[in-house]
């Protein structure tokens, strides 16, 4: 379990952080109106950001073993599929960790 | 008796108290939707938080003082696996740099005095931003805009007390952090779908698959700043023309 001295630490540096991304950039607001390179940027962060992080979250996956990763490629595509039919956020998130949940407690069983 | 404060016009004398209220539930009304989602969310965070094993009461600690969602799903994760302060760090910086960018178009000049204008600042959210950044929002009165970033932060906060009160009396449930690879996967189609460039996702996911190979125990900070960094040489090639004159 991480020390409370530990969490400390990572709460004011992520409350920190996050608050100057917020405000700093008011103070140069004009010039990063008018900046090509930061409108750039703003389009094409976001979805490149959310890829990394999807396969930060799959990188212990180990897809040479038995379930192969389905249980993980289930919920994702439970996910994924309902949110494009559905567009309903929630609705996407729950069934799709749902899946998830039930395949990692049942599907080990079915494979011995 | 009212018939006394009724003007010329017959209209009923519109008072300050009655235009605050006006804000207020506007307010209210606008928030509720994307509220319910985030009170939802909320109560997974607030699982999350007491089922990794850390006490209730950081819950409304990290929603109330970084009140970053996504983020703050992340540390929870980085905070079990004991990750350097400096990954910390660096991982918010880039995972929290797209708010950087709502300061282009959120009303701040319409939100009136100096301790209002920094709760705003600081409880700028996605929602918050998708709220009031509009043309509309030009005639938002400042109570109207604190009232709705109050109103937000309070569907997450409560959702992460609840979720982290009642998650205590629950067994544990294995498997519950797949919420935020399903959030994630979400905001990625969202993205996708809005930024209408195919190369982008695909030079993400292969900075991410590198990073992964190369530098497995930092593989958030590499992968993003790979990624930063192919997104700046694809500018300098792409849009020649434009930075002829820069």
């Amino acid at each position: 379990m991480p020390s409370t001295g530990y969490i400390v630490s990572v709460l004011v540096i992520a409350a920190t952080i996050t608050f100057a991304l917020r405000a700093v950039p008011f103070a140069f607001l004009g010039r990063l109106r008018s900046s090509q390179v930061t409108a750039f940027l703003s389009q094409h962060m976001p979805a490149g950001i959310m890829v990394i992080l999807v396969i930060y979250l799959l990188r212990g996956v180990d897809v040479t073993t038995s379930p192969y990763g389905l249980t993980e490629a289930t919920g994702i595509a439970v996910t994924a599929g309902l949110y494009l039919w559905r567009r309903n956020v929630l609705l996407s998130i729950f069934a799709g960790t749902g899946a998830y949940v039930l395949l990692l407690h049942f599907l080990p069983a079915a494979h011995g | 008796m009212s018939s006394h404060m009724r003007t010329a016009r017959g209209e009923p004398a519109p008072p300050q108290d009655r235009k605050r209220a006006s804000d207020i539930r506007q307010a209210l009304a606008e928030t509720l939707p994307v509220g319910v989602g985030m009170f939802s969310l909320g109560i997974t965070f607030g699982l999350l938080v007491v089922q990794s094993g850390l006490a209730w009461w950081w819950t409304p600690l990290f929603s109330g003082l970084i009140y970053a969602g996504s983020l703050e799903f992340l540390l929870v994760g980085m905070l079990m696996a004991a990750s350097p302060l400096v990954s910390i760090a660096l991982t918010t910086l880039l995972v929290n740099f797209r708010h950087v960018f709502y300061s282009l178009s959120f009303p701040l000049h319409r939100v009136r005095g100096k301790a209002a204008k920094t709760y705003a600042v600081f409880a700028l959210i996605d929602e918050a931003y998708a709220l009031t950044a509009t043309r509309s929002a030009d005639s938002f009165s400042s109570l109207r805009i604190i009232a709705t970033q109050v109103s937000l932060q309070s569907y997450w906060v409560g959702g992460g007390l609840v979720g982290a009160l009642t998650g205590r009396a629950l067994p544990t449930i294995d498997g519950l952090d797949f919420t935020l690879t399903s959030l994630f996967t979400v905001l990625a189609i969202e993205a996708c779908r809005s930024g209408r460039d195919v190369p982008a996702p695909l030079l993400a996911a292969g900075c991410g698959l590198f990073a992964q190979l190369v530098a497995p125990g930092q593989m958030l900070v590499v992968a993003m700043t790979l990624y930063v960094i192919t997104l700046l040489v694809r500018y300098r090639f792409t849009r020649p023309q434009e930075n002829a004159n820069a």
